[in-house]
């Protein structure tokens, strides 16, 4: 028997619905009267890499942190597979910029990423030997095979970064949302990250990424939105959307 | 040299307060892991003065000053939680706050009680004066406090370094740090009435802060800081008995020998690693 995070957990998708659906969406901080995003929709279909632009402060985190469930809505809905947040926990991953993470925390980077299992697991039950195998094959696919045993400081912005892809993909998640993640990241980080992405939505999976990097929208992007103070500027399949930024 | 080890031992007043001590010890050490990496290096000194209403409200009532104490230490404990909550205050500020808040209450309150006297025992406790019964209670709260530690593991480590991820699948930080500050809340009022304030702080964060330095896996860091516990209250014993010296005392000051020692290995190792 498992005894899940939350409540409701492992509903299932509603067939045909789109990977994320937003209905005007408002939200901002506790404590901050003014809504950082306002009326935002947007849809999302399921098998897609979509890039969220936009300058500083005009609402890519935030609109990342509301569907992954850390700030409530002020008004309007949000629809992961069909089912409102938080309905299904282990559908949605979320990178969080390298920040809010405490590296210096005594985990070695194994059991950092086995942390991506916990949501299957629940409470009180310890990862076992399945869990383990899966985090060994995610290290190798985003070349931390030999680093298991480092704690988690010692690893480079790069490798940090790809710590945190390593967790979403043990987590088995259908809609990853990653914030920033090539921001101040190497060369070879950044290949394999793009690879692994890419290998994600082969797979039906469905990516959000915000994304300050222009240079490579074209080639790794299906679809884009432009955000702008907070509100939904643009929709593009291609991209004559940068005069907008 | 073999009797030398055991003579202290053959009092049963030595016996009993080497068993509190080990038990203070084990407990305080391992939940120290979290206190040291959570940076609420003052939550111990902070519980152990919130308690002082309890004792004050218990002792006019004439109920039980073990459950006034815990009483107000509970309080202050899901206080801190609540007001924290969500961010709004830093956890440190909470704290500060109200433990000035709940010390100040049992001043005030005290002003109506004639004799302090019969309080002070139990802020300032006396570890070769434990009686069987703390001892029992002692044991009951440590195997408690050791095994919600031992089942909620993979939670309370994932909240404490990534509280957002932990958000993410469901798993409320907010909620598993108010476990924790239950179980220090448990934990604190049950040591400082047989050890005393400084030595329970001494055991929170002194045992754990010199593991950190020697290990970077949690379950590690925990049994080290354990086993530097155990080790201060057996050498600060025998130090109490044969230098005459006051038995606390000793063992805070071999804890703090310990850490010295632990951060003289730390700081010679990344010296050489950085040279190599």
């Amino acid at each position: 028997m498992n005894l899940f995070y939350g409540h409701r957990r492992y509903a299932e998708m509603i067939p045909d619905a789109p990977a994320l659906a937003i209905d005007r969406l408002t939200a901002g901080y506790p404590g901050l009267p003014a809504p950082v995003l306002r009326e935002v929709s947007l849809e999302l279909p399921p098998g897609v890499r979509a890039a969220l632009l936009g300058p500083n402060g005009s609402g890519k985190s935030t609109l990342l942190k509301a569907v992954a469930g850390l700030l409530h809505p002020r008004s309007g809905t949000i629809l992961i597979y069909g089912r409102p947040v938080g309905a299904c926990h282990h559908r949605v991953a979320y990178l969080p910029q390298r920040g809010d993470v405490d590296w210096r925390f005594p985990v070695t980077l194994e059991r950092m990423v086995l942390a991506g299992r916990y949501v299957h697991l629940g409470w009180l039950r310890r990862p076992g030997e399945e869990d383990r195998a899966r985090v060994r094959a995610v290290l190798v696919k985003v070349g931390l095979e030999q680093l298991a045993g480092r704690q988690i400081s010692q690893l480079s912005g790069g490798q940090q970064q790809r710590a945190l892809l390593a967790r979403a993909l043990v987590q088995e998640a259908d809609l990853l949302l990653l914030d920033e993640p090539l921001s101040a990241v190497d060369v070879a980080s950044r290949r394999i990250i793009d690879e692994a992405l890419n290998e994600l939505r082969d797979q039906g999976k469905t990516i959000l990424m915000a994304t300050h990097h222009l240079d490579r929208i074209h080639e790794d992007f299906d679809l884009a939105f432009l955000l702008h103070d907070g509100a939904l500027r643009q929709v593009s399949r291609t991209l004559p959307i940068l005069e907008g930024a | 040299m073999i009797d030398w080890l055991l003579e202290p031992f053959r009092f049963s007043f030595m016996q009993t307060g080497l068993a509190a001590a080990i038990l203070v010890g084990i407990t305080c050490a391992t939940l120290g892991a979290y206190v040291v990496l959570r940076r609420m290096a003052f939550i111990g000194d902070a519980l152990a003065h919130t308690v002082l209403p309890g004792l004050v409200v218990a002792y006019l009532g004439g109920w039980s000053l073990f459950g006034g104490a815990l009483a107000a230490g509970m309080l202050t404990a899901l206080g801190i939680g609540w007001v924290s909550r969500r961010g709004a205050v830093r956890e440190d500020t909470a704290i500060g706050v109200l433990f000035t808040a709940m010390f100040a209450l049992g001043i005030l309150l005290m002003s109506r009680v004639r004799s302090f006297r019969d309080l002070s025992h139990i802020l300032f406790g006396n570890v070769l004066g434990v009686q069987t019964a703390d001892l029992a209670q002692m044991a009951a709260i440590a195997a408690g406090v050791l095994l919600t530690l031992f089942l909620l593991h993979k939670e309370l480590e994932l909240t404490s370094y990534d509280p957002i991820y932990a958000e993410v699948i469901g798993l409320s930080a907010d909620r598993m740090r108010m476990v924790l500050l239950i179980l220090l809340a448990f934990t604190v009022v049950a040591c400082i009435q047989i050890v005393g304030v400084i030595l329970t702080s001494a055991m929170l964060v002194t045992p754990a802060a010199a593991a950190a330095l020697l290990t970077n896996r949690l379950p590690r860091m925990m049994g080290l800081a354990a086993l530097i516990a155990t080790g201060s209250s057996l050498i600060g014993l025998y130090a109490s008995y044969y230098a005459d010296v006051a038995s606390g005392a000793a063992i805070v000051l071999t804890c703090t020998a310990f850490f010295g020692a632990a951060w003289l290995i730390h700081t010679l190792r990344t010296r050489g690693a950085a040279g190599g």
